[in-house]
């Protein structure tokens, strides 16, 4: 199996170390996973913003490069969603694959902590991560169950525990005042949990949140699920 | 809205959201009920045209008198000419937001009609000359209070008595004679049936029966798209309508309308106003489907924040976004930024609208029209401009760490919308691209 790794822009400036879980996760579960260079954005946040037009030689880019790859995989849920029905669909989110393709039942690390998981927009109702709040079909979760396999983490929800935290890319910066309302609610709702970290599949959800939460001096910390699989590692 | 407001409107839309999910958790078929909702709207659409005519047939032979009108202006003018042919001049409404897509009501006083609103949040509303907020609740966005202090003025209750049941009560005294004295009644109509020819309006308050019962004359305003085939389809969706919108099991009242009183009149106005082109329209026809519940709006986490009123289109919320589109792109535009797409629109939608997808295709279209956000073309063309050269998207990262270093007054000012109200993140010191790079990501 010939795996890609994607490592989405900000990530890759941001969150380095969620691209290093991602690689060390793969690396443990013996998949041969390369990065290929020149990799940029997926394009998603043109446009969302109304500029797909523009996100178009990017998505091009990105089949070219990954053109002899069984597999890609990124740490991001949104950008993985925008992405799959863009290209011939072999993109997964790095759970979704640990969970549903190579069906991880055990990994060696311990996170003794209280988490509590954020379920993004687009994880949940694009790449079905979980089971949507709003349909009657049964409850599941893949971030949940594969946390289980961490000795240790005890994991919590927040009230709502699918609504929006209000980043939806330059949706945050056209929209600053009800989308900081969003974060610092879904925040809120986090924090009730007693939860000492926030842990979603979506870097961007949890850069939103940790930026209310810095603001409002909040000492909750946020940390990618890939980190907490590869605690371990 | 200010804090407290946006705090109490999102708790209490968000509560009517969870009624909506209790009940519809309690319906195993639930989702197979949704998808034949949808579908029958497609039939139902496609075959439009044999429909409308069916239901016409019926409805005239059951001693109906049906109109048609292309477009608002018409609609208005002929409700008139019925009313002044019939020497009517108090007309009595039960909720229809077809006739507050066509100004009737500014239309009928200025041509000398007397116009009361039964539904109890329009009539508050109608009293405060004001727009409904929700397209379910019209008067979601006030709170009791307001309607005592209203009521105080207008009604002449006791001074500072904002209890419920004795507003609701005074309110009753009030339209009850309202319904004893008008002239003319008026409905909308949830769903016409074409193989029948009756109407059926869901109210919770009895209030649309009170006028039709009184009054010699009822006027029905329908848009063309709420005909339903048969009462086979009409029950896939009376079984959706009311756990979609308040989260009760049915409406208190489901009234069928089927044929005049003895002795009295029954005209169905059937309207057009841009329905047919919406229906040619094949990437935004699916908006046509909408049967009006309101269940989008209470998810929407923009609309419970910014409230009914922060639209310009006066229907709110996801599907008021895309109407509003519908209606006329350049007048409407602004409210298309209105969404997170979070897309949780598309999944309490009762006939699967894909709410959300089609706001995202209206963001395609804005910079055609000239009705781009300046600042964020700005930002997507100078993303792609990087983004496509993956030499000076490097070169960029390695630079990146140096952001940290800035002043803060440099980079915390008006011009940075993200700044309000949340900290930047500090890019990391060496980006993944650079580890891997230097080796330091293989072990």
């Amino acid at each position: 199996m010939k795996v890609g790794l994607f490592i989405p822009c900000y990530v890759n400036a941001v969150y380095p170390e969620v691209g290093v879980a991602s690689y060390k996760l793969f690396d443990y579960l013996g998949i041969e996973i390369n990065y290929p260079l020149n990799q940029t954005c997926c394009g998603q946040p043109m446009a969302n913003a109304g500029f797909e037009q523009k996100a178009i030689p990017m998505i091009k880019h990105f089949d070219e490069l990954f053109e002899s790859y069984e597999y890609v995989v990124a740490p991001s849920a949104s950008c993985v969603a925008f992405v799959k029905p863009r290209t011939n669909g072999k993109i997964y989110e790095v759970c979704e694959f640990l969970h549903d393709i190579l069906k991880v039942n055990k990994l060696p690390g311990k996170f003794p902590h209280k988490v509590s998981v954020h379920n993004s927009c687009h994880g949940v109702r694009e790449l079905h991560l979980s089971s949507p709040s709003e349909l009657n079909i049964p409850r599941y979760s893949k971030i949940k169950n594969l946390l289980t396999l961490i000795e240790g983490v005890e994991v919590f929800e927040p009230e709502k525990a699918d609504e929006c935290c209000g980043f939806g890319g330059m949706f945050s910066i056209e929209e600053p005042s009800v989308s900081v309302c969003m974060g610092q609610d879904k925040l809120a709702n986090h924090i009730a949990t007693g939860a000492e970290y926030v842990t979603g599949a979506d870097s961007s959800c949890l850069m939103h949140l940790q930026g209310v939460a810095r603001r409002e001096k909040q000492p909750i910390e946020f940390i990618h699920v890939v980190q907490i699989l590869a605690a371990g590692l | 809205m200010n804090l407290q407001q946006t705090q109490w409107h999102n708790a209490t839309l968000w509560m009517v959201r969870k009624k909506r999910d209790n009940l519809a958790m309690q319906i195993p078929e639930w989702e197979e009920l949704r998808r034949l909702a949808s579908q029958i709207k497609m039939h139902t659409l496609s075959h439009l045209d044999r429909y409308l005519v069916q239901f016409t047939d019926n409805a005239e032979a059951n001693g109906a008198i049906v109109h048609w009108a292309k477009d608002a202006d018409e609609h208005n003018a002929i409700v008139l000419d019925i009313l002044n042919r019939h020497k009517a001049r108090k007309l009595v409404k039960s909720k229809s937001m077809l006739t507050e897509e066509c100004h009737l009501n500014p239309f009928l006083e200025a041509n000398g009609i007397e116009v009361v609103e039964s539904d109890l949040g329009e009539r508050i509303l109608q009293l405060m000359h004001a727009a409904p907020s929700h397209i379910v609740m019209p008067a979601i966005h006030l709170k009791r209070q307001e309607v005592g202090k209203l009521f105080e003025d207008k009604l002449h209750t006791e001074k500072d008595n904002s209890d419920p049941t004795y507003l609701t009560r005074a309110a009753r005294q009030h339209l009850r004679n309202e319904f004893l004295t008008a002239d003319a009644s008026m409905t909308g109509a949830n769903f016409a049936v074409a193989d029948t020819g009756e109407i059926v309006v869901c109210t919770n308050e009895g209030n649309a029966d009170m006028g039709t019962s009184f009054a010699p004359l009822h006027i029905v305003s329908v848009g063309i798209e709420k005909m339903a085939p048969n009462h086979s389809a009409l029950g896939v969706f009376t079984r959706l309508l009311a756990r979609s919108a308040t989260g009760q099991p049915s409406t208190t009242y489901t009234s069928h309308y089927r044929k005049p009183r003895q002795g009295c009149e029954m005209h169905i106005v059937l309207v057009d106003n841009g329905r047919s082109k919406t229906l040619g329209n094949e990437a935004h026809q699916q908006a046509l489907k909408c049967i009006r519940c309101g269940a989008c709006m209470n998810t929407c986490p923009v609309y419970r924040r910014k409230g009914g009123y922060a639209y310009s289109y006066f229907i709110p919320g996801p599907i008021g976004i895309n109407l509003g589109m519908l209606k006329s792109p350049k007048k409407y535009a602004n409210n298309v930024s209105a969404c997170s797409l979070c897309y949780s629109c598309n999944q309490v939608c009762p006939v699967q609208v894909d709410l959300a997808d089609q706001i995202y295709s209206w963001r395609q279209q804005l910079d055609s029209i000239g009705k781009a956000n300046k600042i964020k073309k700005i930002i997507s063309t100078g993303l792609t401009c990087l983004f496509t050269r993956p030499r000076l998207y490097n070169n960029i990262l390695k630079l990146a760490p140096v952001i940290n270093h800035i002043p803060r007054f440099l980079i915390y000012n008006r011009l940075n919308g993200w700044g309000k109200g949340r900290e930047m993140p500090p890019f990391a010191k060496e980006s993944f691209t650079q580890m891997w790079k230097k080796g330091k990501v293989k072990k």
